[in-house]
């Protein structure tokens, strides 16, 4: 019993930074109504930005706020140079996907480049400290991801529901030719959008780097975890990112403890969950289901 | 002098072109409509008077040229553009859509508009909290119209808002566009295939055939005319 209890905590761990990539997702989603390939490397080159803030001196929690803006601009200009040149992503869907996996290699290419080829250590946001209730270990770190990703959705949900920013982003991701029509300058907002999901995505790497060490693949595994889970939860869903986020980081931290099988191939069960809910229920379980009249 | 004034306007897409130079005018507070068949360039007349798509030629608002300019420039002179199929933004609830429509406005009288397009409209009333794109086509109509006087235009620009709708659906937006239209005092340039209806509307009208204007006249002579009641009015 004790052994599931700590697995499950684990896989909380896990999914709760699974959630924070898969909020990113969300974000680009909402605004441009497709998957962006980059966005674990732009969560891997905004750590690095973090990590480089750190190794001079300024303490973690600074250089992870540092990190954040660093990632924002770096996401808002290659939405300007990479992504805005080919036009409406409404229009040109296949286009620009193929360009979020141009700027996934580009993006990787120069992380190595400019930070090299060795892995580097990263400090845990909230220590090495744990607590142990019943027998469970939960460290700090795990605790602190679920309270970070809570304040994150709690700021989107704002975001979107309570601004008119955030309206006018859920706007442009439903019809961006009506959107303009009544004066909403859709590419600044595209932009704005590249720029929030690559700032979450920072989150996300500060919490994968200790772990894993930070390299130019530091977030590939978490990127597929990430589809899973906002596959899950639907593309559209801050919480179903979150709840998807969950599942999938409880799956791959459960399973292979019953399952050995699933230890040499932890992948498996988050492409078993994509291939399964796009079989029975393609929106996701807090997607919203196309219905339209005309 | 004229509220709207376009000479010689030639626009279309890529190498095709669709307007062979036509020329329009719309007065402040007037009825105005364009008729054609499909494919005359109805649409692409709106499009280039709102900014959508580059056009040579001339287009005057309010003694403004406006060739050149962005959409929401357009938008902020005092056009307002409602597109073919309603461009309903589905998956916002209806009065999303109408606190997007506010989006240039930056005085504090927003909500007040919201609730009188509500009295105007009260089955957007009844719907506020539903998804857009739920509604039947005539709700949605109704909505893309309210959605686009939300930005409090001098001109309406109404792209055949009989597509798709029953008539009687259709009679009764007509309807209520015409009283909004004595209420706020904004012009309207209508493009329809649906003669009847649009000349019964309107107080001027243009016939658009193969991107020039074929016709031009008071509504009510028009619909006399023996041409033109051959070939839109079918009788």
């Amino acid at each position: 019993m004790n052994n599931f209890l700590q697995v499950l905590v684990v896989g909380i761990g896990d999914g709760a930074v699974y959630a924070m990539l898969g909020l990113g997702l969300v974000v680009i989603y909402r605004s441009t109504g497709l998957l962006n390939f980059a966005q674990g490397e732009l969560a891997m080159f905004s750590t690095f930005i973090t990590w480089t803030i750190w190794e001079v001196g300024v303490p973690l929690p600074l250089a992870v706020l540092g990190g954040m803006v660093g990632g924002f601009l770096v996401g808002a200009l290659l939405h300007q140079v990479a992504v805005r040149p080919l036009g409406d992503p409404h229009l040109r869907p296949l286009a620009t996907v193929i360009v979020t996996i141009g700027l996934f290699l580009a993006v990787n290419g120069a992380a190595q480049l400019i930070w090299g080829t060795l892995d580097k250590d990263f400090p845990k946001l909230f220590g090495e400290g744990q607590i142990t209730l019943g027998g469970v270990a939960i460290a700090w770190q795990k605790i602190g991801a679920v309270l970070v990703l809570a304040l994150m959705v709690l700021g989107f949900w704002f975001l979107f529901q309570r601004t008119k920013i955030g309206l006018a982003m859920r706007a442009v991701a439903s019809n961006s030719e009506s959107s303009a029509l009544v004066g909403v300058p859709v590419p600044r907002l595209l932009m704005l959008g590249w720029g929030l999901a690559a700032a979450v995505g920072t989150v996300a790497g500060v919490f994968t780097a200790p772990g894993l060490g930070l390299g130019s693949n530091l977030m590939q595994l978490t990127l597929i975890f990430g589809f899973a889970a906002i596959t899950l939860g639907g593309f559209d869903s801050p919480l179903g990112a979150v709840v998807g986020g969950m599942v999938v980081g409880i799956m791959t931290s459960v399973l292979p403890q019953y399952l050995p099988i699933f230890s040499k191939m932890r992948l498996a069960p988050a492409f078993l969950l994509i291939l399964l809910v796009l079989l029975f229920r393609p929106q996701g379980l807090f997607g919203r289901k196309q219905v339209e009249r005309v | 002098m004229s509220l709207l004034s376009v000479r010689g306007l030639r626009a279309g897409y890529g190498l095709v072109e669709v307007l062979f130079g036509i020329d329009l005018e719309v007065d402040e507070g007037e009825l105005v409509v364009v008729l054609g068949s499909n494919g005359a360039g109805k649409t692409t007349t709106l499009r280039a008077v709102s900014g959508m798509i580059e056009a040579q030629g001339e287009i005057l608002f309010d003694g403004q040229r406006m060739n050149g300019k962005r959409p929401d420039q357009f938008l902020a002179a005092g056009i307002a553009h409602v597109p073919q199929g309603r461009g309903t933004i589905t998956d916002l609830t209806v009065e999303e859509n109408l606190r997007i429509g506010a989006w240039t406005r930056k005085d504090g009288e927003v909500a007040a508009d919201i609730d009188r397009w509500y009295e105007t409209f009260p089955r957007l009333g009844e719907r506020r909290e539903q998804l857009a794109g739920s509604m039947s086509g005539g709700e949605q109509q109704m909505l893309a119209i309210a959605r686009a006087f939300m930005s409090r235009p001098r001109l309406l620009l109404l792209d055949e808002p009989s597509l798709g709708l029953a008539p009687l659906v259709t009679a009764e937006v007509v309807d209520r566009l015409r009283s909004v239209t004595a209420e706020t005092g904004a012009a309207v340039l209508l493009v329809e295939q649906n003669a009847d209806l649009a000349l019964g509307f309107a107080g001027r009208a243009y016939v658009l055939e193969a991107g020039t204007i074929a016709l031009s006249g008071a509504a009510a002579d028009l619909k006399g005319d023996e041409q033109v009641r051959r070939a839109y009015l079918g009788f």
